[in-house]
């Protein structure tokens, strides 16, 4: 029977949905204490002194002082410490941890911290502590602006976003014989094993990093878990017992990372008949406190920075600087939502300019396969952004609505959106990642450390293996990510996971198969013994990445994309309330129909939050809204129906021709929602567009315009 | 503290403020109701007191003296495996807490009806669109179409066990050339 291409049900669904399986939170483990984190709380300056005022009897303390290796957090700068030594740079950061069986009691402790203030960096554009700055350099842009017929400016803001994954972060970290073992909600194991044994001086073979099934990652678990777990495994070995540490809401939302704020701005040459001659985009991105995975954000926000667009004479810089706010890392899209919200948005503006239709214009500037993009890259016959455009458009009903709804409260707008699928540049190359295949009497088990955490990983890797080895699904076991037994996948980031670590499977399928000379596994195993296959990444032939001059294939393939949103304004309030959505994706080919429209539905929803209700307050480099009732994320009443088409074109790089979908439709619904409000009349040009930022453009708005909206 | 757990007498030892779902996590091992934010805006702890449903975060021990909760171990109900088929459970947090409120809708709701009823439970990852398949039926929230991005016509590819049954008509969509 086929695997790939049905609509199989999640495995771990029905335990999911009975509530019998189980997240970090619900084990416990004999003997185990709580943990719990005390933090700084001004942005920046030195801690002078520390006081406890409390009866320390059964307490565990840990401050910098008690860390056996190294102080910094392993990721790419070694610049972020466990615990602050002396310098405090952000109002959230981790200074001494507790340790108490009583959790009562361990919250009823009370630390006071004496500090000498510094001076605080809060506003990016005043930083100059540059963490990561690049160009991407393409024709001559002088000639290009020399060619236009108009050239225009435009300036795009977005905000922090929280992932609010429903399950905030937590571990549990168990001493064992003179090594530790960590139990936890993350999408990194490696990563986390990685940073334990920098932290804690330890052998390899002492850190073992097991998954449990994880609430929702969204790039939240990432680079964060690598923290907690530390702070859970100094209590543990320090105490010599388990120990939970398992964030609240508002710790979570306080204190771990978000997405980057952003301010881009657009100078574009085009001709008069709307044809793109030059691309000036230049790009901020407010990296926090440390540097965690900022450059590799920044990055991923230039690639995508154009838009999906040909244009000969392009220039693309970015910055990513620090503040004394909170780190920002990983989130869905890395960096692409922000600039492709500026791309797009502006897209529309510069059609407006012309006098020009924004699906025409469009249509006339799309990338086609043959073209050269912005590093070089030439774009092979997968490459549909047209077809996405064409399919949005035609589905929705865009041409009619948009003529018929102007001068009405309704708005229609759209977006065209591309993401990159897996690392960056030459990141899978010095990834090398590997998985393998082994066989089990009932069939085989598949090895990797990707983490299954909502998205489909576990069972769209078994439907791959199970396609390529012609077995029933049910013969295709996924072993749990345990550092311990299974290889370095990679992390389960960047759109990755199908494409890359279901690559290597379908490859280690190949080998099982023809090792198995048409035995089957329980036979092989009776007469052979133990059988496992492991692969290794290998580049694809001829893809060549410059890290210093930003040239080349700066990704495999492209994923494609396009958004119709259609909003409502409330003439009384000025919210803006979508009312429908139309998706389209192109994804090479679904693996599981339904789990891909899954990724689209809840990117959608997540885009369409950060579109419109996800603002992250802050005062005095602190988020002063950490928590549900005031940060709000999309309800079921804030959620239009969502229509999804996913188009396939089978790219040769992917497991049956699949591409990555997780991040992708992430990018569309800002600049959708943005250019549905444009629709409206209003040019709004930062995210969220809350009313607020609605009534401030209404006050310049014409009284002819205010009347329409008042009209159905 | 006496009250009926999933239809059995219970009582529990604990203080009179403690939340029933720290109580029930704790004291009674029952693990399937969860935690997403003790301020009762996610729904992830829904339990159902007396067969309404409630925020368990929001709810001190001593105000289900002598009343009936019943929990995610203790329901009967399809709405699990429905939720499971459609799409309706990725990471699976706030799952329990939909399969409870859920169980205070009527038969055959429409998707108004459920959307209304869920309201007060928060998912990050579905968008809604399976959770409203699963429970108002996919003519309220269709499964995706799935097409070859170069064909002018789309051919019905039809798949043993797959359950897409949306495939209808002609698409005109083009490969550019």
């Amino acid at each position: 029977m086929r695997s790939v291409g049905r609509s199989v049900p999640r495995r771990e669904g029905l335990a999911k949905a009975r509530g019998t399986a189980r997240y970090v939170d619900d084990l416990r483990f004999p003997g185990m204490l709580h943990g719990r984190t005390i933090r700084a709380t001004i942005p920046a300056g030195e801690i002078a002194a520390l006081h406890l005022d409390f009866d320390r009897a059964g307490f565990t303390l840990v401050d910098h002082r008690d860390i056996p290796g190294r102080n910094v957090v392993a990721l790419i700068e070694d610049d972020q410490p466990y615990l602050v030594e002396r310098e405090v740079r952000h109002a959230e950061e981790p200074v001494l941890l507790l340790a108490h069986e009583d959790r009562d009691t361990l919250r009823a402790a009370e630390v006071r911290l004496e500090y000498r203030p510094g001076a605080a960096v809060l506003d990016p554009e005043r930083s100059t502590r540059v963490f990561k700055e690049l160009s991407i350099e393409k024709g001559d842009l002088a000639h290009g602006f020399a060619e236009a017929d108009l050239v225009v400016e435009g300036e795009y803001r977005t905000g922090r976003q929280e992932h609010v994954y429903i399950e905030p972060n937590g571990v549990i970290a168990v001493p064992a014989a003179d090594g530790v073992t960590v139990y936890g909600s993350l999408q990194c194991p490696y990563y986390v094993h990685k940073a334990l044994v920098g932290l804690l001086g330890l052998p390899h073979e002492k850190v073992r990093v097991v998954q449990t099934e994880t609430g929702g990652g969204f790039g939240g678990k990432e680079d964060y878990p690598s923290i907690i777990a530390g702070h859970a495994a100094l209590l543990a070995v320090k105490s010599g017992r388990p120990v939970k540490l398992v964030y609240d809401r508002l710790e979570d939302m306080a204190a771990t990372t978000k997405r980057h704020p952003s301010l881009v701005r657009h100078r574009t040459g085009v001709t008069r008949d709307g044809r793109i001659t030059a691309m000036e985009i230049d790009v901020l991105l407010d990296g926090g406190a440390y540097c965690t995975l900022s450059p590799v954000v920044l990055s991923r926000g230039c690639l995508h920075a154009t838009g999906p667009y040909r244009c000969d004479n392009v220039r693309v810089h970015g910055r990513v600087v620090m503040t004394n706010t909170p780190p920002c890392g990983a989130f869905r899209g890395f960096g692409a939502p922000q600039t492709v919200f500026a791309a797009e948005a502006h897209v529309d503006r510069v059609a407006e300019a012309l006098g020009l239709d924004p699906v025409a214009f469009r249509e006339r500037n799309a990338l086609v396969p043959g073209d050269t993009m912005a590093t070089g890259q030439v774009l092979g016959e997968d490459a549909t952004a047209l077809a996405v455009l064409r399919e949005a458009v035609k589905r929705s009903d865009f041409r009619r609505k948009r003529r018929a709804w102007r001068g009405t409260n309704r708005g229609i707008g759209l977006s065209l959106f591309f993401h990159g699928a897996g690392f960056t540049g030459s990141g899978e190359v010095m990834l090398a990642s590997r998985a393998a295949l082994e066989l089990v009497p009932r069939g085989v088990r598949i090895l990797v450390a990707s983490t299954e955490m909502g998205q489909g990983a576990r069972t769209t890797l078994a439907q791959i293996v199970a396609e390529t080895m012609g077995l029933p699904l049910d013969r295709v076991l996924v072993a749990t990510p345990d550092t311990a037994s299974v290889p370095d996948s990679g992390p389960t980031v960047a759109s990755r996971t199908c494409m890359v670590v279901g690559g290597l499977l379908k490859a280690c399928a190949e080998e099982l198969l023809e090792k198995l000379g048409g035995l089957t596994p329980s036979a092989y195993l009776r007469r052979h013994g133990p059988l496992r296959v492991t692969r290794q990444y290998e580049p694809p032939p001829g893809a060549l990445w410059d890290d210093a001059t930003y040239k080349g294939n700066a990704y495999a393939t492209y994923g494609w994309g396009c958004d119709v949103v259609e909003v409502e304004l409330d003439p009384v309030t000025y919210e803006v309330r979508p009312t429908r959505v139309t998706a389209v994706v192109e994804i090479g080919r679904a693996v599981n129909p339904l789990m891909v429209a899954g990724q689209v539905e809840g990117a959608t929803a997540q885009g369409l939050g950060y579109a419109l209700l996800e603002e992250v307050v802050m005062r005095e480099g602190r988020m002063a809204n950490a928590q549900l009732t005031n940060y709000l994320v999309p309800t079921t009443l804030d959620t239009p129906p969502i229509d999804v088409t996913i188009l396939e074109s089978p790219c040769r790089q992917g497991p049956f021709g699949a591409k990555g979908v997780g991040e992708m439709p992430m990018s569309g619904p800002g600049p959708a929602v943005a250019n549905a409000v444009l629709h409206l009349g209003l040019d709004v040009r930062s995210l969220p567009i809350t009313p607020e930022k609605v009534l401030e453009c209404v006050s310049s708005s014409t009284e002819s315009e205010r009347t329409s909206w008042r009209r159905r | 503290m006496r009250f009926v757990l999933n239809g059995k007498r219970t009582d529990v030892l604990a203080p009179p403020l403690k939340r029933l779902l720290d109580v029930l996590r704790e004291d009674c091992g029952l693990a399937g109701t969860k935690e997403g934010c003790g301020e009762g805006e996610c729904g992830a702890c829904t339990v159902l007191l007396d067969g309404a449903p409630v925020n368990s975060c929001l709810v001190p021990l001593a105000h289900v003296r002598g009343r009936k909760v019943t929990t995610i171990e203790g329901l009967r109900s399809r709405v699990p495996e429905a939720l499971a088929r459609e799409g309706g459970t990725q990471c699976g947090i706030c799952t329990p807490g939909v399969v409870m409120a859920a169980a205070a809708l009527g038969p055959k709701p429409n998707a108004a009806r459920v959307r209304e009823a869920l309201a007060g439970n928060l998912c990050r990852c579905t968008g809604y669109a399976g959770i409203v398949r699963a429970l108002a039926g996919p003519r309220a929230a269709p499964h995706p179409r799935v097409r070859a991005a170069g064909a002018t016509i789309a051919r019905k590819r039809k798949a043993p066990g797959d359950s897409r049954t949306h495939r209808r008509g002609r698409t005109t969509t083009t490969r550019q050339g």
